[in-house]
């Protein structure tokens, strides 16, 4: 007697697998986005199968959720610069020139290499066995959390979490240097009922959001979950007009955008000396270190992400001729 | 188990709303029709699927959580629709009536 859980298993993994070729292999993109969405959805579930609500919360937050509304918003200005915006016989076009073949080459052999590289670290890893649980479940009395998973992403393995929120601010300040001089597509024209959902799901996110992020310290959560559910406010104030952005207001996204990473990098460095390396927070402060790192990475990442949705930086009209002159 | 079983008919029930709502989204001419094949069923399928779920729940808190994810699903996606709507009828044709 099998388990029926199996078969519901095997029929998500062969989804998986046929979504991926599917979203490869259409010629649509608003198709293909739709179809990533779905993928991450059904990749979540699958994480969730595998015991790990908090990678399905990320992959259903991020990977999910703001990248597809990221895709959505690459399509509306492709579609913006080449003129097909609103037109429904565009809708099959691909709204780009396509890519040369060495460059799609190149990108063949690096995703072949990760790949393969994929491949040997899965099947050189034990069948069996507990793997690290019993290491981190010994040193979790140490970590000043009570959730194995922000324990180890915060404490024992914080230099890669730190890595993580420099890789997204390093995004910001390539999409504010790259989208410098280009036009800004007019933001889709939404309507009443629109508007109204926003009013009703914005204080409804900003709480699941902190929720998230609080729960962090004893149950699936944290920063990035909580920070891109937070990203979404952001999304509803530029989609709905709420909020424009402003060049006076580029200081305050500026620092907005650097505070996780400085804040993490400065208090990793603070608790060194005295015998401790770098990230060894001292014990009786390790709870409040924690949470006021995660507080500010998530903050950081909820704008930085609504920023990388807005595009490029809000530049002053003159500044902007000044900028094109030169 | 009475709550059991209770719950187990209201979650087969949703889930037969759910298939016909994608019956609708897959054998209706227009957009229009699939879009009204797929709201309505997909909201009654949710909320007695929600319903179902929410029989077997430890605590109120519990409850409470499904009936917030309950509520905030089924007005976005009354949202979605409107707004797949709003575009079809603003960009392409309008419904037809014949």
């Amino acid at each position: 007697m099998t388990d029926p859980l199996v078969i519901f298993d095997l029929l998500l993994g062969l989804s998986i697998v046929a979504l991926a070729l599917a979203v490869l292999s259409v010629r649509d993109l608003f198709a293909a986005i739709v179809l990533f969405v779905i993928f991450g959805l059904l990749s979540a579930l699958a994480w969730v199968r595998l015991s790990a609500p908090d990678v399905a919360l990320a992959e259903a937050a991020i990977g999910t959720g703001v990248t597809g509304a990221l895709l959505l918003k690459t399509l509306h200005h492709l579609r913006y610069v080449t003129g097909t915006l609103d037109r429904p016989e565009a809708m099959n076009l691909t709204p780009v020139t396509p890519v040369p073949m060495p460059v799609l080459w190149v990108n063949a052999a690096f995703c072949g290499l990760i790949a393969l590289g994929l491949a040997v670290a899965f099947l050189e890893a034990p069948k069996v066995g507990p793997g690290f649980d019993a290491l981190v479940a010994e040193a979790m009395p140490a970590s000043g959390v009570d959730h194995p998973v922000t324990a180890v992403l915060l404490n024992f393995r914080a230099y890669d979490t730190l890595m993580e929120v420099v890789v997204l601010l390093a995004a910001v300040i390539a999409v504010w240097q790259v989208e410098r001089g280009l036009s800004e597509a007019p933001a889709p024209h939404l309507g009443e009922v629109w508007q109204g959902f926003a009013r009703l799901a914005l204080p409804a996110i900003v709480v699941v959001g902190t929720y998230l992020l609080w729960v962090g310290a004893e149950a699936p959560g944290g920063a990035f979950q909580g920070g891109a559910v937070l990203a979404s406010v952001g999304l509803l104030l530029l989609l709905s007009r709420f909020y424009v952005p402003q060049p006076a207001h580029r200081g305050i996204a500026r620092l907005a955008f650097v505070l996780g990473t400085g804040v993490f990098s400065a208090v990793a460095l603070l608790v060194s000396g005295g015998g401790r390396v770098a990230f060894e927070y001292p014990l009786e402060h390790a709870k409040t270190l924690i949470l006021l790192i995660e507080g500010l990475v998530t903050i950081s990442i909820a704008v930085t992400l609504a920023a990388l949705f807005h595009g490029r930086e809000p530049v002053a009209l003159g500044e902007e001729e000044r900028r094109n002159d030169t | 188990m009475m709550l059991e079983s209770l719950s187990m008919i209201l979650i087969a029930l949703g889930t037969v709303f759910f298939i016909a709502g994608t019956v609708g989204l897959l054998r209706f001419p227009d957009i229009y029709c699939r879009l009204h094949a797929l709201t309505k069923a997909d909201g009654l399928g949710l909320a007695l699927i929600a319903l179902g779920v929410a029989l077997l729940a430890d605590s109120m808190g519990e409850v409470f959580r499904i009936i917030l994810i309950w509520f905030f699903v089924a007005v976005a996606s009354a949202t979605c629709g409107h707004l797949i709507a709003r575009y079809e009828r603003r960009s392409g044709e309008g419904p037809s009536y014949d």
